[in-house]
């Protein structure tokens, strides 16, 4: 265990595999790990994939993943699925579609639980992305759960977003919303054999020609039948030019700037709720102030602030 | 801190009906543990690798073509060979009873065939999860 930080480096598969398994337990001697990795993470160029659930993401990684490592490139994936918020279960099943990727040593398959959050990420991400980068591996592919209108925070893990988009979900009004349509560095209509898709992809560019009117960079559009295999070249070269972009106009610093501030709210976070609402410390103010609150005799704010108060002070 | 137990559970061989370990899968599920399904037709290394990638603190094969005497013994030795024998390994399917000493012998710790109670699995791994 000692040497775990150092078998990261090395990039053996258990150490990996392990390092992780703490990293999300929020285990202590995770975060002395953590500190020796760092100085070697920041090579890796992530790659955010989102999309509806069935919109094909897991076939689509195991596509463009097949294309990397016939380039001789090494790949760290991390397939998110729902964590259950009745029994904290999850059952995670993005390896099915990912089968021949299995026995390559040169491919690394996590597959989490959310684990209670909501943006379609979870929240030990950005240390298994820090992980596999320290590992050594080229690329690391971050699959979010399947999202609906909303879960946008892979934007701050990636360097390019991929939204993976199904044809026959709702008419030209749908891609104006606010939310997962805004986020693309890449837009991906997969399925591009079913009926509606020529509609889809359309009304996609409309959307494109909107938004990036006056832009440097327009967000490119591709098609993809990923369990056909198809598209999947051409999808490969616009991922691999948003990375030239990236670095061509300051953007990647940018983009890495704002993962770290993400990373940083979150162990913050973690801490502190964890010094809150699991320390013994507070368990029995916190009870006794939930007890006010039930019988109208404090208010939610004053109990807030009554505990806020005795940390900040 | 919150510590999850993670259950490999996987196809190993060539049969395709794969109800009875969707079945298992999502009575863990429910009993919350964190169930990583790998599809059929798993060979035994296919099966150690993902379990060293998701490090599982168990595996659950599951098997109706009568193949387990060879094919659930591989896993097990595959596992020991790689110094992983601290996961806990359990079998379902169509096994006959004059086997299931053999494979408890194997490594396989606890063998549950047609008819079982999922909770009853879920009480065994609970009980006998080393990690």
């Amino acid at each position: 265990m000692k040497d775990i930080a150092k078998k990261v480096l090395d990039g053996d598969p258990r150490s990996i595999a392990r390092l992780i398994t703490l990293a999300e337990n929020n285990d202590s001697t995770a975060s002395s790990a953590m500190k020796e990795i760092h100085p070697h993470t920041g090579k890796a160029h992530v790659i955010g994939i989102t999309g509806v659930m069935g919109s094909g993401k897991s076939t689509l990684i195991c596509e463009l993943t097949r294309l990397y490592r016939k380039q001789g490139k090494t790949v760290g994936i991390i397939a998110i699925d729902p964590t259950s918020p009745f029994s904290g279960g999850a059952l995670l099943g993005d390896r099915v579609r990912m089968m021949e990727l299995a026995m390559d040593e040169g491919v690394f398959i996590r597959s989490m639980g959310t684990r209670g959050m909501l943006g379609g990420l979870t929240s030990a991400v950005y240390d298994v992305v820090e992980i596999l980068d320290a590992s050594g591996k080229d690329l690391v592919i971050v699959e979010t759960v399947g999202v609906g209108q909303a879960e946008v925070d892979v934007i701050k893990i990636a360097d390019t977003t991929l939204v993976i988009i199904v044809p026959g979900l709702g008419d030209s009004i749908q891609t104006l919303k606010a939310g997962v349509m805004e986020i693309a560095d890449i837009y991906v209509v997969n399925k591009a054999d079913r009926s509606g898709f020529e509609q889809t992809v359309a009304e996609v560019e409309s959307l494109v020609d909107i938004t990036c009117s006056g832009k440097e960079r327009k967000t490119p559009v591709l098609s993809t039948i990923a369990k056909q295999s198809k598209g999947i070249d051409e999808l490969l070269t616009e991922v691999d030019r948003h990375k030239k972009y990236l670095e061509k106009t300051n953007e990647f610093e940018k983009q890495r700037r704002l993962r770290y501030e993400a990373e940083l709210v979150e162990i913050i976070r973690k801490r502190l709720m964890n010094f809150i609402f699991d320390e013994s410390t507070f368990k029995e103010k916190i009870e006794d102030l939930l007890d006010k609150i039930a019988k109208k005799k404090m208010d939610p704010y004053t109990a807030a602030e009554e505990i806020l108060g005795k940390i900040l002070k | 801190m919150e510590r999850k137990i993670r259950v490999l559970v996987a196809k190993p061989g060539l049969d395709g009906h794969d109800r009875g370990a969707k079945v298992v899968a999502r009575a863990l599920r429910d009993a919350g543990m964190e169930v990583i399904y790998t599809g059929l037709h798993q060979t035994a290394e296919m099966v150690v690798e993902a379990a060293i990638q998701e490090d599982v603190d168990v595996v659950g094969l599951s098997l109706l073509s009568g193949a387990h005497m060879t094919l659930f013994v591989d896993v097990t030795k595959l596992l020991k060979e790689k110094g992983m024998d601290d996961i806990l390994v359990v079998g379902g399917g169509i096994i006959p009873e004059g086997d299931v000493p053999k494979l408890k012998k194997e490594g396989i710790a606890g063998v549950f065939g047609p008819g079982t109670h999922c909770d009853e699995i879920v009480k065994f791994i609970k009980k006998n999860v080393k990690r």
